[in-house]
């Protein structure tokens, strides 16, 4: 067996695993040293479970030791705050849970640890899920291993931060309006956003339920691939869970592209796109022409309604999820109200940061007499005409493609001030969301030093055929191999990533202390 | 239409979530810019068009009406800030 290389994937260490090269408990203690020593800085760990961690690294040792164990039997791993976990703390990154201990697991959660896999921790997230740069965390912003001074995006920015920087292999996501796919763009690594319904969302914090959708991020398609089949598959605890069988990922992974179409937007190239990135973008489009596949120019023509009618349907549904929060059960109460009122009131105006107040308040402003036709009606009507666009483009083509993300990485604050500016951020995501459709994201080269994303749509339960487009094209490629500075630095698996690297001192905050 | 203080402190109310006078003028001016935003909407033609509720178009599925889960009162409340003889405790509600 060749040595492990200095990030290596779920598929690497599975093989090591299996050839007895190295132990799960090796691999566990491994990466929470990493993370002891590069998170002061990354912050992308709210909660670690070490010792939990550790028992169950020993666990999978003994079930590979019987010849029991899978593919993702002793893997170190990383779940994002908002999927419940029994026994560890579930914050959503918000002050309003950051005690609370969910009594059980989610669904995802579950079924990633009957195959074996092992929990370190939980990773850092905008304030449940509403934000595109992690800085909406009560628990302070992660940082882009590529540049700490930058955002690694968000919502799902703790779990990006630590697969890139090679804390963990892979960690789940969760992708509402890009949380999954933007954040992978931002620090170069693979995001995967499947079919609405392919996941369960039980047990996965609620934001927008007809758009929430769990992933995972990844450093190649081909773990995406393996993750998303263990977590995959019906649910009856979702009332919206997909009955259909989940197909063998693996098997189609390599299939060829030739006489495949792929579709390309006319609108995802207009002069929103920062001209490096479209350059990175066109660039991989060509790989795929010479790998035989042909490019074929569609149009969305409703994809400038998609940003507005998300933030009408998203805070909508968001104002309604999160009343659940009243102070009462569970979550953040108010000390000494005098009235029932006051204890709800107070708890939530305590507990919410500003950004979910401000949804809380869009959504509860769009939904109230006199204004529900004006704009939810509004937006679901939109939603449909946007809907139907995609319908259209895939009578014709396999997959569509184009950007993730209009630029790179932006600086922590660039956009903190002005919501309708972080908003933008996702126009090319959002979309997919409201359509229901699967996404990916592959790193795809490079504009000004910083990781570019390229998105990959596909039909409804189109999931093979994504991660077959995805899986080809990182054969050919190797920008999914790219390290951040940090680890190009010299740190390698089993030696701790050093903080130091980056030019900047840790801050020595330990990972599971609140940091408001 | 241009959101105003009142218009703010009045939805505020209805979502139950306290905004502190000195977080109001904040709220006000970037909740306005939100609406704004989400205004040019208005724009688009949607006259023959039937609403979407779910990305899926698909209805809600129903089980048999039978006990699926066990008592969990005790675990539950584990989570309340205030709970009392098995209960959960709110401020006095009726005179």
């Amino acid at each position: 067996m060749p040595p492990l290389p200095q990030r290596p994937t779920i598929a690497q260490l599975s093989q090591a695993l299996a050839a007895r090269q190295v132990s799960s408990r090796e691999l566990t203690a491994a990466a929470l040293a990493r993370i002891g020593a590069a998170d002061g800085v990354l912050n992308s760990f709210i909660t670690l479970v070490p010792e939990l961690a550790l028992a169950a690294a020993d666990q999978a040792d003994a079930r590979l030791a019987r010849g029991e164990g899978g593919p993702l039997t002793g893997i170190p791993f990383a779940h994002k705050d908002i999927f419940c976990t029994a026994g560890i703390r579930t914050t959503c990154g918000s002050q309003m849970l950051a005690n609370f201990v969910s009594p059980y697991d989610a669904t995802a959660v579950e079924r990633l640890a009957a195959a074996g896999i092992v929990t370190v921790g939980k990773t850092n997230m905008d304030e449940f899920a509403m934000g595109s740069s992690n800085e909406t965390s009560w628990f302070g912003p992660v940082r882009n291993p590529w540049d700490p001074d930058r955002s690694p995006g968000g919502s799902s920015g703790g779990s990006a931060a630590a697969v890139a920087a090679g804390l963990v292999p892979a960690a789940t996501g969760t992708d509402t309006g890009g949380s999954i796919r933007q954040p992978a763009a931002l620090v170069g690594i693979t995001g995967f956003k499947p079919t609405y319904g392919r996941v369960s969302r039980y047990g996965m914090i609620a934001f927008a339920s007809s758009l929430d959708q769990a992933g995972v991020l990844t450093l190649t398609a081909e773990d995406a691939a393996l993750l998303t089949g263990a977590m995959a598959g019906f649910d009856p605890r979702d009332s919206t869970s997909a009955e259909l069988p989940v197909p063998d990922y693996a098997s189609t992974l390599g299939d060829a592209l030739r006489g495949r179409r792929i579709g390309v937007p006319k609108e995802f190239f207009d002069a929103g796109l920062e001209p490096g990135s479209a350059t990175a973008l066109r660039e991989a489009l060509r790989v795929y022409e010479r790998l035989g596949a042909t490019l074929v120019e569609i149009s969305l023509p409703s994809l400038s309604l998609s940003v507005p009618t998300y933030y009408i349907v998203a805070p909508a549904e968001c104002s309604s999820n999160l009343s659940r929060f009243d102070g009462v059960r569970f979550g953040h109460r108010h000390a000494g109200a005098a009235t029932l009122e006051e204890l709800y009131k107070k708890s939530r105006g305590e507990g919410f940061g500003a950004e979910v107040k401000r949804r809380i308040l869009t959504g509860t402003y769009v939904l109230s007499a006199g204004y529900y036709d004006a704009y939810y009606l509004k937006a679901q009507k939109a939603r449909r005409l946007i809907a139907d666009d995609f319908r259209r483009c895939f009578a014709d083509v396999d997959v569509i493609a184009g950007p993730t993300a209009p630029t790179p990485a932006f600086r922590l604050g660039e956009k903190v001030d002005d919501p309708v500016q972080m908003y933008l951020n996702d126009i090319y995501t959002i979309p997919v969301n409201l359509a229901g459709l699967p996404g990916i994201s592959l790193p795809c080269g490079f504009s000004g030093g910083l990781p570019v994303g390229l998105q990959l749509i596909g039909p409804h339960f189109g999931e093979a055929t994504l991660f077959n487009f995805a899986h080809v094209f990182q054969q050919e490629t190797a920008w999914h191999t790219q390290l951040p500075p940090a680890l190009t630095a010299g740190a390698a698996v089993g030696a701790p990533l050093g903080a130091s690297d980056n030019g900047i001192a840790p801050k020595g905050a330990p990972t599971d202390a609140p940091t408001p | 239409m241009k959101l105003t203080r009142q218009n703010v402190a009045q939805i505020a109310h209805l979502a139950r979530l306290e905004i502190g006078p000195e977080e109001l003028d904040g709220v006000v001016e970037k909740l306005g810019r939100i609406v704004e935003f989400v205004d040019q909407l208005q724009l688009a033609d949607t006259s023959a068009v039937t609403p979407m509720a779910h990305p899926m178009d698909m209805s809600q599925r129903l089980r048999a009406d039978t006990v699926t889960e066990a008592d969990h009162r005790d675990l539950y409340q584990q989570n309340s800030a205030a709970v009392a003889d098995g209960l959960y405790t709110v401020p006095r509600v009726i005179e």
